[in-house]
Order: structure tokens, then C-alpha cells, then sequence
């Protein structure tokens, strides 16, 4: 035993930083997918909300719209699949945001200190931990897609694909902000906060549960300003597309901007944009903590 | 044994108006324990974080391996080790994972990381619970995970902040026992701070930090041979007159503390039977010992280190882990 440790001695291979920082990323994106993996039944529970949205208050309203108007939602379309997609929103956009909170359980619990006094870069940190957290909040939609039959969604393998393309992004963006608002914040009472104050608005004025036009004048910009209807707007379009509504209507049930519908690349493009600028605050947090 | 590893210039730390560390110079020589020694609130924590680059010093210069810790902060923490006063563990991972993670993030080589892990899981006896989730651990078996850990990535200089808090003695005994063997084992310096006494003991050097400043440094022999003689201690329920009574007869400045006096005499076991004969206050107790490194902290700030209030600490520390462990 003594013999060897000598033989290994002290030896450091001289790393690039960047290279340093690229490999911590992976190793704390893998750390927070084997704890989640770890926590299974945490899991399972995540997707009980989303679906009693679905199954209750989707069948709940698609029932009552029927009977008060004769008919369905619109043009053919079931409440329930319309707020499918709103519905994977919400769920990505609540498990993003308890990865933001289980920064704040590391630093609690003292892990983080272990992690902020690496020889890393900082910026690992808030990557790490985003990606971390996206890939979480991805494989609850991923779910939420393979249960997509049960409420009268059909999707072909390309849409399937596409879609878990942008559940991707918009977990990024969404986990960015959870990253941003933890790396401040030193108690879990401020985070509950937060949760209240922004998330919850956030769900409401995404369009998840009603389309968002056609709102009172000061609604409307109120849901513009909500990164998450640029969210569940690129899945609602890609969801209603597959199952084969007509593309007027889509059009009708979507997103505006001044007027006009939103194009899927723009959608995905504010999503993006607005998760970097969240990221690049985190990082900045990060590097300045002592 | 004479190459410094750890070396520090008038450094100074202050919060607002508070002065947390008030110019402190240190030297560590490679290899050697170096105990940090000092009551709560003396400025042992905040020296410490210096080193370590988790806080930067108002003025002075600290340097790690040779590295500055304010202008290179990245060499110096990948040259050191460190155990936090408080529990850094993931809970949820499980020893090994946990490890792991360290060994990545540090860098250490694919090829060895493997046989790295199990030879420190050895050292601190902790090879059959490597699976285990660290959530099923003992503060113990924790404290001594984190030791591992602190060292999987061959450190050039070992921290250690109060490793032994809140562990009961025999735990604090075995850890003692694994920085033995780990300094038999690899080339490292491990510098410490505590402000248990008989840890202090164990220590090749000390340095005594009180109020913000060290008051001395040396080995704790050389230290101990600064009091000077025997120390004896006599209690009685009249301090004040067994004072006064003692320094005139023997011409001594006994030191009063609570309902005892203490006295630094050359030759112990000849001065007792005198004074026992020429004292007229009724005595409790007389005590004759060899000076530890109490009477030393005692001499040096006319005070004793504040053990009680350690001890709420502590007593809060642990309450803290339960109420972690619970969650």
C-alpha cells in the first residue's frame, strides 16, 4: 500500500481550462441525473399535477363546453387536446424550477461549497446545473409524450422527435431562470417566493389552458411578456399540426405578435435568447459568491 | 523538512470596523501537522479560509505552493486539500459517487482513479460501505469520508477546519489516528485548526491565534518549556486572601481564576509541602503538574480557553446534522 502511493506520488496533468470546465459541466449534469434517477417516486409525483390537469380539469371543461354550446372547443378540437400541450409546459416549466431549488438544497447541505472550491471554472456550475435540470424536465414531457394516446394526441415518430426537440430548449431557457434566481438566494423561504409570484403567473398567462387571443387589452401584453408562451406555443403548433387541423385554425389558437402568428423559429429563438441571457446572469452570480 | 509550503505576510481580514485577523504571519514547513490553535472567534476560520481561496484578505499576502491565493487562486485550490468544519457530502450519492465526483472534477488521471478511490477508502476503513449511501453514515464515518476525499487528488497541503467537532473521543481518537497514518503514507503537509488542547498536543508545531493575532508559535514542547517549571494549582473558597498570603510569603504573582490560583514554580514537589504549612486559609485542594498547553494559552491571555460555549456550539452543530439527516 505505502509502496504505491509513492510510486503515484503527487501528480496534476496540466489541463486546459476549458477542457477542466467542459468535463465539470458533464460531471455535474451526471451527478443531478443520478440522484434523479435515484429518486424515482419524486419523479413518478411530479407527473400527478400535470395529470389531473389533463384528466380531470381537461375532461371536467371539454364535457361542460359541449354541453353549453352543442359542441367542441373549436372547429373539431377536444379542450382536453388543446391543453395537452400547454400541459407538457407546465410541467417542464415546475421541474425546472425545483432544479433551482435544489441548488439552494446544496448549498444547505453544504455540497455546493465542495463544488465552488474546485479548481473549475464557475461557470461549470450554472451550466452544469441548467443542463442538468433540462435533461430532468425533458424526460418528464417525454413522458407526458409516450402517455400523448390516452388523451386523443397521435403523433408520428418526426413530431415525437421535433417535439422533444423543443421541450429541450424550453426546459434550458426555463431551468437558466431556476439557476439565475438560486444563485442568489440563500433560503429556501425566498425561493416559495418566488414560486408564487413568478411561476405561478407564468402558467397562467402562458396560454397553456386558453388560447391568447382575443384577451382584455391588459391581459394581452401581460402574456406576451411571459417567456413561457413562447414555449407552449411552438408545441401547441406542432402538436395541433399532427393531428391534422387545419393550418387557419392553428393560426387562430396560436400566438401573435403585433398581429401576426409567431413562426416556430421565432418561438424557439426568444426561448433561447432569453435562457442565454438568464445563464450568463447565473454565471456571473457564480463567479462572484466567496 | 525546511522548504515552506504554507507562508503568510501580515495578512489582515476585516469585516466593517471588525478586525477578524489582525496581521498574521505564518510559516509551514512541507510534511509537517500543523496545528492552528485558538478559542472560537479568534480568527482561525477566517485565516483558514484565506488559504484556501474562499476569502480574500483586506491587505498581506498569502502563499499556498508556492501560489499567491488572491492571484491564483485555481493553482493554489488545485493543490490543496480541504475538510470543512461543517458536512460537504452528497447524501444521496453513495461513498464511491462521491469520491468519484471529487476525483473528476480535480483531474485525476482515468488510469489511476479507480485504485485511487480504493486506496483512500482503505486508509479511513471505509472500503465495505463503499456502495452505501452516505445518507446512512455516522458523523464519524462521514468525517472520515470527507478526510478521503480532502486527499483523493494528491494534495500538496491538507486543511482541515475543527475536523474533530462534534465527534465523541473515541471517533476524534480514530481520526487522529488516520492523519497519523496518512502522513506515514503520502508526502503532505497538513495544516489544522482546533481548539481542543490535547489535539493541539499531537501537533509537530503550533501556532496560538487569539483576538486576531498570533501570541506564539513553536513546537508544543517549546511552548510548553515557556511557562517555565511546574504549574501548581490550589483551590480554596478564599482566593483573594490565599493571594495575598502567598505573595508574601513566597514573593510569587499567583493567577485567580474562579476559586483557584495558579503558580509557576521551579521545583513543584519541594515548593507544596511549604506552602501547605504556611497558608492559613483553609485549602481545598493543591494540584502539582507538569505544564500542558492550557497553562500556555492560560499564561499567554490570562484567560482559559472558553470551553463551554465550544460545547453549545457544538451541541447546535449536531442538532443542525440531525435535523439534515432527517429531511
Amino acid at each position: 500500500m505505502r509502496g504505491e502511493a509513492e510510486r503515484l506520488g503527487p501528480q496534476r496533468a496540466a489541463v486546459s481550462t476549458a477542457w477542466a470546465s467542459l468535463r465539470a459541466v458533464y460531471m455535474i449534469w451526471r451527478r443531478d441525473l443520478l440522484r434523479f434517477w435515484r429518486d424515482r417516486a419524486r419523479v413518478l409525483g411530479s407527473l400527478v399535477q400535470p395529470l389531473l390537469f389533463l384528466i380531470l380539469l381537461g375532461t371536467g371543461l371539454s364535457s361542460a363546453l359541449r354541453a353549453a354550446g352543442g359542441s367542441t372547443f373549436a372547429g373539431g378540437l377536444d379542450y382536453q387536446h388543446f391543453i395537452y400541450p400547454g400541459i407538457i409546459g407546465m410541467s417542464v416549466l415546475f421541474s425546472s424550477i425545483f432544479s433551482g431549488m435544489s441548488i439552494i438544497w446544496d448549498r444547505d447541505f453544504g455540497f455546493l461549497k465542495e463544488v465552488l472550491v474546485a479548481p473549475i471554472d464557475r461557470s461549470a456550475v450554472a451550466i452544469g446545473k441548467t443542463l442538468g435540470g433540462a435533461s430532468q424536465a425533458t424526460i418528464g414531457g417525454l413522458i407526458l409524450l409516450i402517455l400523448s394516446p390516452f388523451f386523443g394526441v397521435h403523433l408520428g415518430a418526426l413530431d415525437a422527435l421535433e417535439l422533444v426537440g423543443l421541450i429541450f430548449c424550453i426546459a434550458f431557457a426555463l431551468t437558466a431562470v431556476g439557476v439565475a434566481v438560486a444563485s442568489r438566494m440563500q433560503s429556501m423561504m425566498g425561493f416559495q417566493f418566488v414560486l408564487n409570484f413568478l411561476v405561478q403567473p407564468a402558467f397562467f398567462l402562458s396560454g397553456a389552458l386558453f388560447p391568447l387571443q382575443g384577451l382584455p387589452a391588459w391581459m394581452t401584453p401581460l402574456t406576451r411578456i411571459d417567456p413561457l408562451s413562447y414555449g407552449v406555443d411552438p408545441i401547441r403548433r406542432v402538436v395541433l399540426s399532427a393531428s391534422g387541423l387545419p393550418s387557419p385554425l392553428i393560426d387562430r389558437l396560436s400566438l401573435t405578435l403585433l398581429g401576426q402568428p409567431v413562426p416556430i423559429l421565432l418561438d424557439v429563438g426568444i426561448m433561447l435568447a432569453f435562457g442565454a441571457v438568464l445563464l450568463a446572469i447565473a454565471v456571473v452570480n457564480f463567479r462572484h459568491q466567496q | 523538512m525546511d522548504e515552506t509550503v504554507v507562508e503568510t505576510r501580515g495578512l489582515i481580514k476585516t469585516y466593517g470596523r471588525v478586525e477578524a485577523v489582525r496581521g498574521i504571519d505564518l510559516a509551514v514547513h512541507r510534511g509537517e501537522v500543523f496545528g492552528f490553535l485558538g478559542p472560537n472567534g479568534a480568527g482561525k476560520s477566517t485565516t483558514i479560509s484565506i488559504l484556501c481561496t474562499l476569502l480574500s484578505p483586506t491587505a498581506g499576502q498569502a502563499l499556498v505552493a508556492g501560489y499567491d491565493v488572491t492571484r491564483q487562486p485555481g493553482a493554489v485550490r488545485a493543490r490543496i486539500g480541504l475538510v470543512f468544519q461543517d458536512p460537504s457530502l452528497d447524501d444521496q450519492l453513495t461513498a464511491r459517487e462521491n469520491l468519484e465526483f471529487h476525483a473528476f472534477l480535480y483531474n485525476v488521471p482515468r488510469a489511476e482513479r479507480r485504485r485511487r478511490i480504493d486506496g483512500v477508502l482503505e486508509m479511513v476503513e471505509l472500503t465495505e460501505r463503499a456502495g452505501s449511501l452516505v445518507r446512512t453514515f455516522s458523523g464519524g464515518m462521514k468525517r472520515r469520508l470527507e478526510i478521503a476525499r480532502g486527499i483523493v487528488h494528491y494534495p500538496e497541503v491538507l486543511f482541515l477546519d475543527e475536523p474533530t467537532i462534534g465527534l465523541d473521543p473515541q471517533t476524534r481518537n480514530r481520526i487522529w489516528e488516520y492523519l497519523h497514518a496518512l502522513r506515514r503514507r503520502e508526502e503532505i503537509t497538513i495544516f489544522m485548526t482546533t481548539h481542543y488542547m490535547d489535539e493541539a498536543e499531537q501537533c509537530d508545531r503550533i501556532a496560538i491565534i487569539d483576538h486576531g493575532q498570533i501570541i506564539a508559535q513553536g513546537t508544543p514542547e517549546e511552548l510548553k518549556a515557556g511557562v517555565g517549571g511546574d504549574v501548581v494549582t490550589v483551590t480554596t473558597r478564599n482566593p483573594a486572601l490565599a493571594a495575598d498570603e502567598i505573595r508574601r510569603a513566597f514573593e510569587l504573582e499567583p493567577a485567580v481564576d474562579g476559586s483557584n490560583l495558579r503558580l509557576e514554580v521551579a521545583d513543584g514537589a519541594s515548593f507544596v509541602p511549604r506552602l501547605v504549612r504556611d497558608l492559613t486559609v483553609p485549602v481545598s485542594a493543591v494540584t502539582l503538574s507538569r505544564p500542558t498547553l492550557d497553562h500556555v494559552f492560560l499564561k499567554l491571555t490570562g484567560k482559559a480557553i472558553r470551553d463551554e460555549e465550544v460545547d453549545q456550539k457544538d451541541a447546535m452543530r449536531m442538532m443542525h446534522q440531525r435535523w439534515a439527516r432527517r429531511r
